[in-house]
């Protein structure tokens, strides 16, 4: 990223939209503001059509020919399958209520970016394609003819949404334009046109069982090395079963945290908590994944990748799910899962969740059968089953960054705090417009969290960034939590851009520093390996 | 340049009422063909508008959620905000229909400095547009109210309660209506914050500015008829209580003034069902509102639900049989087995 924070701050200007109209502004392929497309036998291998090698700073995008007709028919499509897209394609008022909402416009200040103009770019085709008032009056009321132009424009602009929903909060109409922008994406892969960090993470899932697709021996050696790591800092070996069959519960986190720092101190963490509370559970490898990228290709890779959950708790017998820290994961799980899935369960051990520590039955997932940690984590602080020292979390200041599909998704909101504040003794909020329910995305969420558009993540990580920097300056916080393996990689170079010297953290990583296991030597490691201060 | 284009049109369409009623001797179209076809328009392209909505299907639960979920006991929960049963979703509904509630959260984003001169975000809380588009809503809807004094008789007593409630000021004369007032204050900031800001005016094309620049002659052609040119009452209700007992007789007293008033109204009836005013209608359909955020307590049916199957755990094993079983994984069948 060759610009400072100041420089870029010095590039947004809310003031001066650009001198022509939106439909006249041509758009700008220059290179840093697009993902790289998917490789076509990858596209292919998932079932999508028209598979080809096209790059978006090319004139020609080598487009099947009838490319606007399989556009038409599948727009249409769609509007008779989701009553919330033609319902969004008729009612905005253009009143600009979501315009400022969305953190790629705040930190660019494109007009394409208001999520109100966004959603534009495809309503002024729907006009033009669907309505009667559009045919008849045109550009007067909105519409616009397609052509190749306006879909390398969907291009640019749907994959500068991380489907956040933060604009749909504000809209007097709830108008989703994540709702827009999945649709869209939809649409874009049905004439070949996707992206490779999202289509490599399908395939993979889909072959492999997860999103970096680690195959199943190296997933074990991996959740040995952590174990490793356990015993050298605890003193306590741990052996999690892995695709066994008979156990309670089947755990499914992302596998961002089998990877990569911060996230494997979180799966660690899970490792500890099982083990500290003798939680009867085994780990997959065949559903390894709970992030979805099908979520941003389609509905129908949603459902593929996400069958899996169901089918080996069916398999394994087990009676209930518990999920791990994953932000789009819960938005699947919470409003998607059992719609789309739910038939598998039949046959299967699958009963309404009970804590088999605390015996608390988890009614919020009487349908699903799947619990998030931290409310199952959280139930067991409030009946006092954990033995916690949160004085090892001591030299911690801690914020906590809300995920936006948990959030906006779901409404999880207190169980991660409440988990946080029993584990470490000083925690402080961010300004009540950027989190909770108004939290910011971290700015690559959806899959967006590709190298090559470092600086429109770092944009879209303004909010959050200058957030963190406020209570970096006045409470000195030095790590931000989060419920989210995405976040855990995708918040580091937003605070090292615009916060730096706070670091990330998974919520579990603070609960296993903090917690005792029976058996344990002196802790005075943490699990990042560093040292800890005398406590 | 949009918002003269859609000045302009609603210029013309008042002088086209004019001339035709006027000069032109077309007073039977403007008073009754155009009426009567206008209100059948409005009431036949709602319901269709309405129904081709409702036959799309709601394949899933995606409420917003604006607040906490309920989960465990001891967590307090945002029941309106994040509701899980019908009743809940009513009220969120209520709320929303009613208080415009999703508005009265607006805030703006400032690119500012902090005290010592860094650079900061800063979000302020922004109720203009809230309280504009309260006033213009609800004075929209007490005036429409109130007009049904012409289109019955004898005229309900909640109406005459209401006329009466509304000109309690008792100043000019004929007696000032304070939504008059209202309206025409919120419709203003409407319009000027489409001209003055400029993200709006970018955002806003022709047509925003031709729905309320309609809206406004409407109500300037009402004000200037009933303040200015004081029209005949009495003829002007002898004509409406005609169309409703559809026996249309248009007495010589009516002054065209009142022709544009009641032209610009049947435009606006007409239009209504083709465009973003539709939003009446939308707003009680909207999935992110409407819907308790209850998938994970009952089940959601999608009627066009593919249930598409996952990769196998079967063709899985196949795949990897090998070296899970050398990593001492289980598996289903043994590597002789699958010779
Ligand atoms: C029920 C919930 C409703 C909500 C939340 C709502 C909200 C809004 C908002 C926020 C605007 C935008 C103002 C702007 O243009 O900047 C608007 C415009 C408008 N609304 Fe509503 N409205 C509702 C119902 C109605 C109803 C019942 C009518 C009946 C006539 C109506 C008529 C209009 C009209 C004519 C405009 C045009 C003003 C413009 O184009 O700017 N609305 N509404
Ligand atoms: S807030 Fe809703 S109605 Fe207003 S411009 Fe945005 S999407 Fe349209
Ligand atoms: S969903 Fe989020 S990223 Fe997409 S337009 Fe809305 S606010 Fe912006």
């Amino acid at each position: 990223m060759a610009l400072k924070p100041e420089e870029l701050l010095a590039t947004i200007d809310y003031l001066n939209p650009p001198k022509t109209g939106w439909m006249e502004t041509p758009n700008d392929f220059s290179p840093g503001r697009w993902p790289y497309p998917a490789k076509p036998d990858l596209h292919r291998a998932m079932g999508f059509k028209h598979a080809h090698e096209w790059k978006a700073d090319e004139k020609d995008w080598h487009l099947p020919e009838n490319w606007k007709q399989i556009i038409s028919e599948g727009f249409k499509a769609r509007l008779d399958k989701y009553r919330s897209f033609k319902v969004f394609m008729d009612v905005c008022v253009r009143c600009g209520a979501c315009a400022d909402k969305c953190h790629f416009y705040i930190g660019g200040g494109d007009p394409k970016n208001m999520p109100v103009l966004r959603a534009e770019l495809m309503r002024s085709v729907y006009r033009a394609d669907f309505t009667t008032a559009g045919k008849i009056l045109g550009k007067l009321n909105g519409a616009r003819v397609m052509e190749e132009d306006v879909l390398k424009e969907w291009f640019l602009y749907f994959y500068q949404c991380t489907e956040c929903r933060r604009c749909s909060l504000f809209c007097p109409y709830g108008i989703d334009t994540a709702e827009i922008t999945m649709m869209a994406r939809e649409l874009l892969h049905e004439v070949g046109l996707g992206i490779n960090w999202i289509m490599e993470p399908v395939f993979n899932c889909n072959r492999t069982g997860n999103h970096l697709g680690i195959q199943p021996h190296a997933f074990k050696e991996i959740v040995e090395f952590m174990c490793d790591d356990i015993e050298e800092y605890t003193g306590v070996r741990i052996n999690p079963p892995l695709n066994e069959p008979g156990h309670e519960v089947l755990f499914i986190t992302p596998s961002g945290d089998a990877f990569a720092d911060p996230g494997i101190y979180t799966f660690m963490g899970y490792l500890i908590l099982f083990e500290a509370i003798g939680l009867d559970y085994t780990l997959s490898t065949y559903a390894s994944e709970g992030g979805n990228f099908g979520l941003f290709t389609g509905a129908d890779t949603m459902q593929k990748l996400n069958a899996k959950m169901y089918s080996e708790a069916k398999r394994l017998g087990a009676k209930w799910i518990l999920g791990g820290e994953c932000g789009h994961m819960w938005r699947v799980i919470n409003q998607y899962m059992d719609t789309m899935n739910g038939y598998i369960q039949e046959g299967s051990n699958l009963t309404t969740p009970r804590n088999p520590i605390t015996g608390t039955v988890f009614h919020n997932a009487k349908q699903t059968k799947m619990v998030h940690i931290t409310e199952f984590t959280a139930d067991l602080i409030k009946h006092g089953k954990l033995d916690l020292s949160p004085e090892r979390n001591n030299h911690l200041r801690v914020t906590y960054h809300d995920s936006c599909n948990p959030a906006r998704g779901m409404g999880l909101l207190e169980e991660p705090r409440y988990v946080i504040k029993n584990v470490c003794n000083n925690y402080f909020e961010m300004p009540p417009q950027t989190t909770r329910e108004q939290t910011f995305c971290c700015g690559a969420g959806s899959g967006l969290n590709t190298e090559e558009i470092m600086e429109i993540r770092l944009r879209g990580g303004l909010p959050r960034g200058n957030a963190l920097k406020y209570v970096q300056d006045k409470h000195d916080v030095n790590m931000m939590a989060c419920i989210c393996a995405l976040d855990r990689a995708t918040l580091i170079p937003v605070a090292d851009f615009w916060a730096p010297g706070v670091q990330i953290t998974g919520v579990h990583e603070m609960v296993a520093n903090a917690l005792n296991l029976k058996g344990q030597k002196k802790r005075e490691v943490n699990l990042r390996g560093e040292e800890l201060e005398e406590v | 340049m949009n918002a003269f284009y859609g000045l302009f049109i609603v210029c013309a369409l008042a002088l086209a009422a004019l001339v035709g009623v006027g000069g032109g001797g077309m007073t039977g179209l403007f008073a009754v063909a155009i009426p009567y076809a206008a209100v059948a328009i409005f009431v036949v392209g709602f319901a269709l508008k309405v129904m081709c909505w409702a036959k799309s299907p709601v394949p899933f639960r995606i409420p917003t959620t604006g607040g906490q979920q309920k989960s465990l006991d001891w967590i307090p929960y945002a029941r309106y905000d994040n509701p899980v049963n019908s009743r809940d979703t009513v009220v969120r509904m209520i709320l929303e229909v009613l208080t415009f509630r999703s508005l009265f959260r607006n805030t703006t984003a400032v690119l500012g400095k902090t005290p010592d001169g860094k650079p900061q975000v800063g979000y302020f809380s922004e109720k203009w547009l809230w309280l504009a588009a309260i006033l213009f809503h609800y004075s929209f809807l007490l005036i429409v109210i109130r007009h049904m004094r012409f289109f019955t008789e004898p005229v309900p007593l909640p109406i005459q309660w209401l006329d009466w409630a509304d000109s309690i000021l008792q100043i000019y004369s004929p007696t000032l209506y304070q939504t008059n007032l209202l309206f025409l204050a919120g419709l203003g900031w409407l319009l000027a914050r489409r001209l003055l800001y400029p993200q709006i005016r970018y955002i806003s094309n022709a047509a925003d500015y031709f729905a309320l620049f309609l809206i406004i002659g409407i109500a300037l052609s009402g004000i200037y008829m009933r303040y200015v040119a004081k029209v005949d009452i009495v003829s002007i209700k002898q004509f409406t209580m005609s169309l409703v007992m559809f026996s249309p007789v248009v007495p010589k007293e009516i002054a065209p003034s009142f022709f544009v008033h009641l032209f610009l109204v049947c435009v606006l009836l007409a239009y209504f069902p083709f465009s973003k005013l539709m939003h009446l209608g939308g707003v009680f359909l909207s999935p992110t509102r409407n819907l308790p955020n209850d998938s994970r307590i009952h089940h959601h049916e999608n009627p066009w639900n593919p249930k598409i199957k996952p990769h196998s755990y079967e063709a899985y094993e196949d795949d990897f049989r090998e070296a899970m079983v050398e990593a001492g994984l289980p598996v289903v069948k043994q590597l002789e087995e699958e010779a």
